[in-house]
């Protein structure tokens, strides 16, 4: 298989080579400059080649050389407070090398040679391993980095193993004649394989109210976010990322806002991880390939995070991915795909489109994993769908896959609610498979209670077009009361500010507090209206004020048990 | 490099601003080229598609006059432009030649116009507010440095005079820096052209301006080329220089309609409604090169202005700009024809990165939560409004009453104000407490008590 070969042309990041009979996805090294690129199509002698980097200057005849390898990430310690580019090159050390803005041709690799790690092993001489065995473990930050044998590796007796410090390239075990060492590569485009996929029955805890209570997401499940600009899924994402209870989180800036990675990178070495009281940084991954760097390397982020959530889920942790945003990877697959001339399909995304997402997302799982640990992979794709349009094919071949659904509503913006989650478009499937644990973690009537905020705000939704024709004077007293309940489970439970101290983060009882509160409102409501109080009278009593306020409490626990002292208090003094 | 470039007089076909030759030596991708007509008169251009054997030139200047026998020499080298801090106060062509009778510039330095992407983790956080003097950008949709901040208007409204009072006002408080505005005019008509330069020439504002002009008659392909030269300006001037560069450019759909028309004579496949697949990426080259570099004195600030299509704001122009960008100012008509500049419509703008820059030591510590409840009791207002011309006035509560009238005032004393007024952003704030007042108190939802007891004006 010859390896060397020549370029017959260039179009952007589209080369093409002669005589190097490569395999498909093989990586090549392209031009003088040796700029990294991926096979992507092959016709007789022709390869056409994707290049991860700005090909300016690339000339016709000069040479290319393949790597007989595919596009793969390097797995091991010190991936935790990583930050790459699309195709793990991590950016602190190309800053070094090419200076403030990204030059080309430079390679760094994902794991520092030099950093050496304490190894202590969890096998002795002897033992029986096979593919996925926990062979040892490494301290990092906090987290207990767990090193396992690769998803390849050959079943057979430990021959030798090491203990102390070393870099991830040195042998730590030897078995049956093989030495392995920390680190392992795994090609991107392939999943890592597990034992058994299990259905998704916990829920992924994310101390977003509208989330937790209304729409759910399981751990190993899938979400979209979509919303025209603006509407505030990238501040959603950060919220998940910041407050949610995966133990990893592996967040992908695809083609989206260098400042808005600026803000990602400064904001999380700043947040304490509520459960371990360090720098949340230290138990994240961030890979950053931003909009106007380069496309192909866009391209390949998505599947460089996954793979990187892959390697932890096998650990046994529970893995949040964020990928913001999806569109700009399909955006990716479309340019490059007309850079081929490939026969479009709808609004000339490539007719795999459909294919690649599912792929995707299949990868998202809670399932055994080889070396016998339960771990998880919950996917939060945020989709920006042109103008707003979800009939868009993204969008739509995004919501045939995923179970769960986060509408983004642009009318909600402008009047400042936030999160910006329409409560009457977003759904969630989990419903289901998620009561048991919530009546059994939260309460025996969460369900319920849940089922009856849902119905207000629909009856809400269809009073509000009676209000638009005729006014709301015109209603009678028990639907004016539901138009507050209304209101206040909007005002005071759907609307959480993400930049509060103390609202950014509300915890399931507390939620559950909150919306019985309201419950309990309404309830009293009903019984005063019965006694014959007039509606204005319960609709402005001053508790509400005073509700409205304890989310920014300081002690917000027990100004919301004050809120239902007064809250009896004021109603028992109500006279018709 | 190779020591004489060879000349060729082998062209296959022209077709549109495309050349396509026959070569017999490799040529580098984005190479330049220079085409030498029959006449004798040159033209220049780009390659876009290097094979062996054949390669496709785009011509900046169009193929007007080219024939199958002018002869095209490959330069050996990716389009440079100069770039010297004696820059400010010169007006140049849209490819960056002297339109003002000075001399060419002298390089300090050629520098590559294409750019590279700033490193994501070089980049530093925008955080210091720019006060514009205008209500509605600072109050309510604050612009900091480093931030790319669109204007999307649509034609007829005066996103022009606005442009203008932001060049003329914009300002970071308490600090003296050195200060510089690129103005990038992308297929402006001559008439626009005028107006810009005689307020420039006026106020004296150009002494601190570079100038690049690509007029409506200027070539497409050099309408591509424009914004770039400018930007690379701009770097040049922010992160060599240490100045504080603010760029505006318009109208970026000029710009778009180029690419379209490029795209087309490529016969590429077209994305939606016809512009190229890869218009997000484009754009994003663009607006991009904003921002702030840690351990750099200076910063770029863009203010890109759009004229909306047919005032749409799904159009994939300002679309894919808004996606983009961190936030955009959005100028309606409704406001324009009663009378109100700046015809800013602040339910659908935005800043995104307005929570870095305000607050206590930055601007004031109510300035969030009075933004806040301007919008929340606006938009409620708004929405009365519809309601009342089906059913009157007389049907509303008092306290949606208060709602409307609290809309009218806002549009007339927040957003209103005079085309040469500068306002501090404490007498935004100022103006918001006093209509703020006009509302019953516990309809301030978004105001924290002790925020409310500090600065709510006492009513007698």
């Amino acid at each position: 298989m010859s390896t060397e070969g020549v370029i017959y042309r260039v179009a952007g990041p589209v080369v093409t080579a002669t005589g190097i009979s490569p395999r498909m996805y093989d990586v090549v090294h392209v031009g003088n400059e040796k700029l990294m690129g991926e096979v992507i199509k092959i016709v007789g002698d022709y390869s056409i080649i994707q290049v991860y980097e700005d090909t300016t200057g690339i000339k016709p005849g000069e040479p290319v050389t393949n790597s007989g390898l595919p596009l793969a990430v390097e797995l091991g310690p010190g991936l935790l407070t990583s930050v790459y580019d699309g195709i793990q090159r991590p950016l602190p050390v190309l800053r070094e090398m090419t200076g403030d803005f990204i030059g080309r041709g430079a390679t760094a690799p994902g794991l520092s040679r030099e950093t050496k790690w304490d190894f202590v092993p969890a096998v002795a001489v002897g033992d029986e391993v096979s593919a996925g065995s926990v062979i040892g473990t490494v301290q990092e930050g906090p987290m207990v980095h767990k090193i396992m044998l690769p998803p390849n590796a050959q079943k057979g007796k430990v021959e030798e193993i090491k203990e102390g410090s070393f870099t991830v390239e040195e042998p730590v075990i030897k078995v049956d004649g093989v030495q392995y060492p920390m680190m392992q590569k795994w090609p991107v485009r392939q999943p890592r394989p597990v034992i058994e996929k299990y259905s998704p029955d916990v829920p992924l805890v994310t101390g977003l109210r509208v989330l937790d209570t209304m729409f759910p997401l399981a751990k190993g499940g899938a979400a979209a976010i979509p919303g025209a600009f603006g509407t505030g899924k990238t501040v959603t994402q950060q919220s998940l990322a910041k407050y949610s209870d995966a133990d990893i989180v592996v967040y992908i800036g695809c083609g989206e806002r260098g400042n808005e990675m600026t803000e990602v990178l400064t904001e999380f070495p700043a947040l304490e991880d509520p459960r371990t009281g360090e720098s949340l940084m230290k138990r994240t991954v961030l890979i950053a390939n931003t909009s106007n760097m380069p496309v192909a390397a866009r391209e390949a982020s998505v599947y460089t995070g996954m793979t990187i959530a892959e390697y932890f889920r096998d650990m046994g942790y529970n893995v949040a991915l964020m990928a913001d945003s999806t569109s700009r990877w399909a955006e990716a697959m479309r340019e490059i795909s007309s850079r081929l001339e490939e026969m479009p399909g709808e609004e000339g995304y490539p007719a795999y489109l459909s294919g690649r997402l599912s792929e995707f997302y299949e990868r998202a799982c809670r399932g055994k994993s080889l070396c016998g640990e339960d771990g998880s992979i919950s996917v939060i794709g945020a989709v920006s769908p042109p103008g707003g349009d979800l009939s868009e094919p993204v969008t739509q071949n995004t919501l045939r896959i995923v179970r769960v659904f986060w509408a983004l509503d642009t009318k909600l913006r402008e009047r400042r609610h936030f999160p910006t989650i329409n409560w009457l478009t977003s759904y969630t499937m989990y419903d289901a498979q998620l009561g048991a644990w919530f009546k059994a973690n939260v309460a025996e009537n969460f369900p319920e209670l849940k089922t009856w905020a849902m119905k207000v705000l629909q009856k809400e939704a269809e009073l509000q077009e009676v209000v638009q024709m005729v006014g709301s004077d015109s209603l009678p007293d028990e639907q004016k009361i539901i138009l507050e309940v209304a209101k206040m489970i909007r005002e005071i439970f759907l609307q959480q500010n993400a930049y509060d101290p103390v609202d950014c983060f509300c915890p399931l009882n507390r939620q559950y507090k909150m919306l019985s509160l309201i419950k309990k409102y309404s309830d009293l409501a009903d019984k005063a209206l019965e006694g014959g109080v007039q509606v204005d009278k319960i609709a402005y009593l001053p508790v509400r004020q005073k509700f409205q306020q304890a989310k920014y409490e300081k002690d917000v626990d027990a100004e919301l048990d004050a809120v239902e002292k007064d809250m009896d208090e004021q109603f028992s003094k109500l006279e018709a | 490099m190779e020591a004489v470039a060879k000349e060729y007089k082998t062209i296959q076909n022209i077709q549109g601003p495309l050349v396509f030759v026959k070569t017999e030596e490799p040529v580098g991708y984005k190479e330049l080229v220079k085409v030498r007509l029959s006449d004798g008169s040159f033209k220049n251009g780009e390659v876009l598609d290097s094979a062996d054997g054949m390669v496709v030139i785009q011509i900046f200047e169009g193929t007007t006059g080219i024939d199958r026998s002018a002869s095209v020499r490959f330069l050996g080298d990716t389009m440079k432009m100069p770039v010297s801090k004696d820059m400010l106060g010169r007006v140049l062509s849209g490819s960056a030649k002297p339109l003002d009778g000075g001399a060419e510039i002298v390089p300090d330095k050629m520098l590559d116009i294409a750019g590279a992407a700033i490193n994501p983790w070089a980049r530093d956080s925008p955080a210091d507010f720019i006060e514009t003097g205008i209500s509605t950008i600072d109050g309510m949709n604050t612009l900091v440095r480093g931030q790319k901040l669109p204007i999307f208007s649509a034609s007829g409204l005066p996103h022009n005079d606005i442009a203008l009072q932001i060049a003329r006002q914009a300002k970071v408080r308490g600090e003296n820096e050195e200060f510089a505005v690129v103005f990038i005019a992308l297929g402006i008509t001559n008439e626009e052209k005028q107006k810009f330069m005689s307020e420039f020439e006026r106020t004296g504002a150009l002494k601190n301006a570079v100038v690049f002009l690509n007029l409506a008659d200027d070539p497409a392909v050099e309408r591509i080329a424009t914004p770039r030269l400018g930007l690379t300006t701009a770097e040049y001037m922010a992160f060599e220089l240490g100045m504080q560069v603010l760029v505006i450019m318009t109208d970026i759909t000029n710009y778009c309609e180029a690419l379209r028309q490029v795209g087309a004579a490529r016969e590429e496949v077209p994305g939606r409604r016809g512009y190229p697949g890869y218009m997000y990426t484009d754009l994003a080259q663009l607006y991009e090169r904003a921002g702030k570099i840690k351990g750099k004195a200076g910063s770029i600030t863009q203010i890109p202005i759009l004229t909306m299509p047919g005032a749409d704001i799904t159009h994939p122009i300002p679309d894919l700009s808004g996606y983009i960008t961190e936030g955009q100012i959005v100028l309606t008509m409704d406001l324009h024809r009663n009378g109100i500049y700046p015809p800013v419509n602040v339910s659908s703008s935005l800043s995104r990165l307005m929570n870095n820059g305000i607050g206590e030591g930055k601007t004031r510590d109510d300035h969030k939560a009075v933004s806040d409840q301007l919008y929340a009791s606006y938009a409620e207002g708004k929405d009365l409004r519809g309601l009342v011309a089906i059913v009157g006035k007389d049907s509303l509560s008092a306290k949606d009453r208060k709602l409307l009238d609290f809309a009218d005032l806002f549009e007339d004393r927040v957003v209103r104000q005079g085309l040469y007024e500068d306002r501090s952003i404490e007498r935004t704030l100022d103006i918001a407490w006093e209509i703020l007042a006009e509302l019953d108190i516990d309809q301030l939802t978004r105001i924290k008590k002790s925020l409310i007891q500090t600065y709510l004006p006492k009513k007698e």
